[in-house]
């Protein structure tokens, strides 16, 4: 099971490898929405790092949105999801081999940039770990709670409108942690407990989302 | 042994075939023949667990297959319509990764063999988006070289898009497969000039 979940893995990474673009379009896509709102609001510096966790927060949430309408989607055109569902693994497995490879290809380069943006918002520089850290522990959340949606939308016409209407609601607990944690950093106080959250949610959705990507996957490709 | 009992198959609100029942024992091959639209497909992808149908249940050794999942899915191997390769991918590398997704062991020397036999080793390098479409659909079937251990194939149209010389390969590879005592299904809509045990003639539904 595990050697078929390395599999795909290795094949989704091949794949982005392959097709930089794609790849290189949500990185871009979360530097310029992070970048647009200093140029909108105006270079007041104590506004500028008030709205900034929720702001590179919320860019985040909107870059994952956009590679994961992609996630199945391309699978589920040349048959190769249907070879996945007739496969030797669990389709759990292999959804959450997907959600990992989609997390690799679109959620850590966004944890690894996202220091960078905070720089255009005048963050102290003690607030970047905080703001890496709850970006590390939550945007694989994002990548397994989006891959459910994705996995609904399949075959559907128009399904990217409907994927951001389904899933990001379902973003919003995480939103609301995230940036909470660094906005309590950023007061000074331990942002243990939002941190702690997002570790659980984390755990929840890594052991919950596969099979329910799974069951999506299975009424999707009928 | 795989079993179909009292299949019955609606699609979009129009039956396109019921109380369909029939045995397939190792060694045999079945043929299911029919016109455009009869359900050709549909009864494929129902007998490899994809469509559940709307009546009656699929069997393997006895048990059904809802009930088996993956046990049942590492039996079998399954070229559907669509030929499940990545065009970004060349003819090796997808190779290689479709049979680790279904669980079958290979070396490098297999996968080279079997791409050679389908007259795709020149090409094993390149990107399969640069190959034609009836290379797409050798690349596709060479899947079918390193499944021999596989005891049941189920394909959907293998033959279309094929040369001469790749129908009369693929025609070897199932002939060699059945008498190995595995078993065969595939469906087309034209005479491959096969003999095959048992045929399933759908008919258009009224």
């Amino acid at each position: 099971m595990l050697a078929i979940a390395r599999a795909v893995v290795y094949r989704d990474l091949l794949l982005a490898a392959r097709r930089r673009g794609d790849v290189a379009t949500a990185l871009l896509f979360f530097v310029i929405v992070a970048s647009l709102f200093p140029l909108g609001i105006g270079a007041e510096p104590n506004l500028l790092r008030a709205v900034a966790p929720g702001v590179i927060w919320v860019a985040a949430l909107l870059s994952s949105m956009l590679s994961l309408a992609r996630l199945f989607a391309a699978d589920y055109a040349d048959g190769t999801l249907e070879q996945m569902l007739l496969g030797a693994a669990p389709l759990g497995a292999v959804a959450a081999a997907k959600a990992a490879a989609h997390w690799l290809v679109a959620g850590l380069p966004l944890v690894l940039i996202a220091p960078l943006i905070a720089l255009q918002y005048d963050l102290p520089a003690a607030l970047y770990g905080v703001l890496a850290l709850s970006l590390l522990l939550g945007t694989p959340v994002l990548s397994l709670v989006g891959a459910i949606g994705a996995a609904l939308i399949l075959g559907l016409r128009g399904g990217g409108v409907l994927l951001s209407l389904l899933v990001l609601p379902l973003y919003v607990p995480i939103l609301i942690i995230g940036a909470g944690a660094v906005e309590m950093a950023a007061a000074g106080l331990a942002p243990d407990g939002q941190l702690l959250l997002l570790g659980a949610a984390l755990v929840l959705a890594a052991a919950f989302a596969p099979w329910a990507i799974a069951a999506a996957l299975r009424i999707s490709i009928e | 042994m795989l079993e179909a009992a009292d299949l019955e198959c609606e699609r979009g609100g129009r039956r396109l075939f019921r109380g369909l029942s029939f045995t397939l024992g190792p060694g045999e091959l079945l043929r299911v023949a029919g016109p455009n639209g009869s359900g050709k497909t549909s009864l494929l992808r129902m007998l490899c667990g994809l469509l559940a149908p709307s009546r009656g249940e699929v069997r393997w050794g006895g048990t059904a297959i809802g009930r088996l999942r993956e046990d049942y899915s590492r039996q079998l191997v399954y070229l559907g319509h669509a030929p499940a390769v990545k065009d970004d991918l060349t003819p090796q590398e997808n190779l290689a990764i479709s049979s680790s997704l279904q669980g079958i062991s290979f070396t490098k020397k297999a996968i080279r063999e079997a791409l050679e036999r389908f007259g795709l080793g020149a090409k094993r390098e390149e990107p399969v988006r640069r190959l034609s479409q009836g290379q797409r659909r050798r690349s596709a079937l060479a899947r079918l070289c390193l499944a021999e251990s596989v005891p049941l194939w189920l394909l959907d149209e293998p033959f279309s898009a094929l040369d001469a010389a790749g129908v009369g390969l693929l025609r070897a590879l199932i002939d060699a497969h059945v008498r190995r005592g595995a078993m065969v299904a595939f469906t087309t809509h034209q005479d491959p000039g096969i003999e095959a045990a048992r045929v399933i003639e759908l008919g258009l539904a009224s």
